[in-house]
């Protein structure tokens, strides 16, 4: 598998009608315009240094001069009164690298990802894709930009139309994006079943044929066949059982390397980020509230909602089991969020500071950050209200 | 035992689905079912609720509640035992509620249905809110104005309401986030030990299983491959199938990164 280069958009097939059958424009074609690689002169604009409030990698990887591959600076998204993303600010390094973006329904970690692929409009802040804002694309670097950042989602039912058959679904963005000449791209698509471990004669067969699992499989394939740099997966295994499950993980974590991927996964699952991903953003109604090495976010968190989120993964190991804490109550409306800390009214530390001034989002340790008035006191194990489950 | 079932048959034309041994749910009892798609567990369900034949199945063998054999009876007396001493709860809570009425208006029909007055069913729902700790108040709001969980547990209300002597969860959880999830596993064991309900709890997520329920059932094409009290199956699985089911499960404990 060649290793993704240079150029590219992809995303929802342009207009295929429009595509010559000719130019089989593999690498190499895009333009000047082209995503410099990383340690190249920059691209015009260099990233702004939001670097100590994102979530990212190393630091000293600024220092080098490269651009992270994707910068999300302040995002904001709305839906009508709804603040669904409030003032995001994450960093994702060249692949092979994993940011996980965990949090409950409503969090916003899905529009995240939708805002970064440009499925949805950000109302404020920036998107920055190898230093470009991806907000000012338009014409071939938007496709390009649509061709380099893919989503992945968590109903392949959904992603793949019923009538159909897979090689086709597969075969449909490489046309559009004239990646291959239309006659070889049938032969391409059973190369990518084989790659996501399917058998090549899937091709003919229809979305229904297959299990859910296998039918995620094919999503991703799609998804791959334009050679992107930035996956977005949103849950991408939520749907699917847990054998199927821990075959996609394992695939994803496969396809990181192979293909030097970078990608967002978005869960609401904390034992999916652990093994997948290097760094963690742990979202609250649409804030950040906590980010870091997924590794010290597991086992020191340094936000009551983490401690929460992290004790409510179900656990097989007895060993592992310990006192609960249960979350009282649902996140608040998006709409109409509380004053001071958003978590205050669930929160088991919350004090009368926590009701009126907001946390601002801050350094604890080494490329950590949590947004808690009482951060040193859960980093030191504080578990105040915790209660204990019952069985 | 509450629920007893033996020798079990669920066919389709010659096509055996499901074949049951035994699998028996006490008083005060939470007996998990797992196993991966298309092995069985929820055909094991509708045979238990007599709605088998309602997809073209057949079914054979025994299935008892507190010593009243189920499977020779008829529709209408099925009817009566359905919803009232067996409850049922699903995936998706969204669907077993009909968006068009007021989730009290939902819940008081279903108890007036089984036999109670007016007045009888509107305390009784007001009850049963409580005990899942939820507003009663939310009666008076649609399905579609209610979170996921929150009309779980209006389900689970509506057995508690109608005194059910078994509950069966068929992946009642598998739909919701894992925070929402923890609080219906904890009201689950409440209710096991403050009503004394029994449960059935039927879900693929073995680690969901294994935090819940007093013993496992594993079940692979059909059959169970191997039942015992949790902490035996989790430490010491006798079935290569149920070795595999627990590896797949995702380790916190692991670190990030590789």
């Amino acid at each position: 598998m060649t290793p993704p280069e240079g150029a590219g958009a992809a995303g929802p097939p342009g207009p295929e009608g429009s595509v010559p059958a000719a130019a089989p424009a593999p690498e190499g074609t895009a333009p000047a315009a082209a995503p410099a690689p990383p340690g190249a002169a920059g691209p015009a604009t260099p990233a702004p240094q939001g670097a100590a409030r994102a979530v990212g990698p190393e630091p000293e990887d600024a220092a080098r001069g490269a651009p992270p591959l994707l910068e999300v600076t302040g995002l904001a998204v709305r839906f009508g009164p709804v603040r669904a993303v409030d003032g995001v600010s994450l960093r994702l390094a060249v692949g092979p690298f994993g940011l996980g973006l965990v949090g409950e329904s409503g969090s916003g970690k899905s529009t995240i990802g939708r805002a970064v692929v440009r499925l949805v409009a950000a109302a404020g802040g920036q998107i920055r894709f190898e230093g470009k804002d991806v907000a000012a694309l338009r014409g071939p670097a938007l496709k390009r930009y649509r061709r380099a950042a893919q989503i992945v989602f968590q109903d392949p039912d959904n992603s793949l139309d019923p009538r159909m058959r897979i090689g086709a679904s597969i075969s449909e963005p490489l046309i559009a994006h004239r990646i291959v000449a239309r006659r070889l791209a049938a032969l391409r698509a059973r190369e990518l079943l084989a790659e996501v471990g399917l058998d090549p004669e899937f091709a003919g067969r229809y979305p229904h044929q297959l299990s859910g699992g296998q039918r995620q499989r094919v999503a991703i394939a799609r998804a791959l066949s334009v050679q992107p740099r930035l996956l977005v997966l949103d849950e991408p295994t939520s749907a699917i059982d847990v054998k199927a499950q821990a075959r996609i993980l394992a695939l994803i974590g496969h396809l990181r390397a192979a293909r030097n991927l970078a990608y967002l996964l978005i869960t609401h699952n904390l034992g999916i980020v652990s093994e997948l991903c290097e760094q963690t953003a742990v979202l609250y109604l649409g804030r950040v509230v906590e980010s870091g090495p997924t590794s010290e976010l597991l086992s020191r968190p340094a936000h009551p909602y983490t401690q929460a989120l992290r004790s409510a993964v179900p656990e097989i190991d007895m060993a592992a089991r310990r006192a609960r804490l249960v979350l009282p109550g649902e996140p608040p409306d998006a709409a109409s969020p509380p004053p001071g800390c958003v978590f205050h009214p669930r929160c088991p530390l919350a004090t009368d500071r926590c009701a009126t001034e907001v946390p601002a989002l801050r350094e604890v340790g080494t490329g950590r950050q949590v947004a808690c008035h009482r951060a040193e006191e859960v980093l030191a194990g504080v578990r105040t209200g915790a209660r204990p489950a019952s069985g | 035992m509450r629920l007893a079932i033996t020798d079990l048959e669920v066919s389709f034309g010659e096509r055996r689905v499901v074949n049951l041994a035994e699998l028996a749910v006490g008083e005060a009892e939470i007996v998990g079912l797992a196993g991966d798609s298309g092995s069985g567990k929820s055909m094991t369900t509708l045979a238990v609720l007599g709605l088998a034949h309602t997809v073209g199945a057949r079914v054979s063998g025994s299935i008892r509640l507190d010593g009243t054999e189920l499977t020779g009876l008829s529709q209408r007396e099925m009817r009566e035992v359905r919803g009232r001493r067996i409850a049922a709860i699903f995936q998706s809570p969204a669907l077993a509620f009909s968006p068009v009425f007021r989730v009290g208006t939902i819940v008081h029909r279903a108890l007036r249905l089984h036999g109670m007055t007016g007045a009888e069913a509107a305390g009784a729902a007001e009850r049963a809110m409580r005990q899942v700790l939820l507003p009663p108040g939310l009666l008076d709001r649609y399905p579609s104005q209610l979170s996921g969980g929150q009309l779980q547990r209006v389900a689970i209300a509506l057995a508690l309401a109608l005194r059910a002597e078994v509950l069966l969860a068929d992946e009642p959880t598998s739909a919701l986030d894992v925070t929402v999830q923890a609080e219906v596993l904890e009201l689950l064991r409440a209710l096991r030990d403050r009503e004394r309900m029994s449960v059935l709890f039927i879900s693929h997520d073995l680690a969901v299983v294994a935090e819940l329920c007093d013993r496992i059932a594993i079940m692979q094409h059909g059959s169970v491959v191997e039942q015992g009290p949790t902490s035996q199956v989790i430490t010491a699985p006798a079935s290569a199938y149920t070795a595999d089911l627990l590896a797949s499960v995702p380790r916190l404990a692991t670190g990030a990164g590789r």
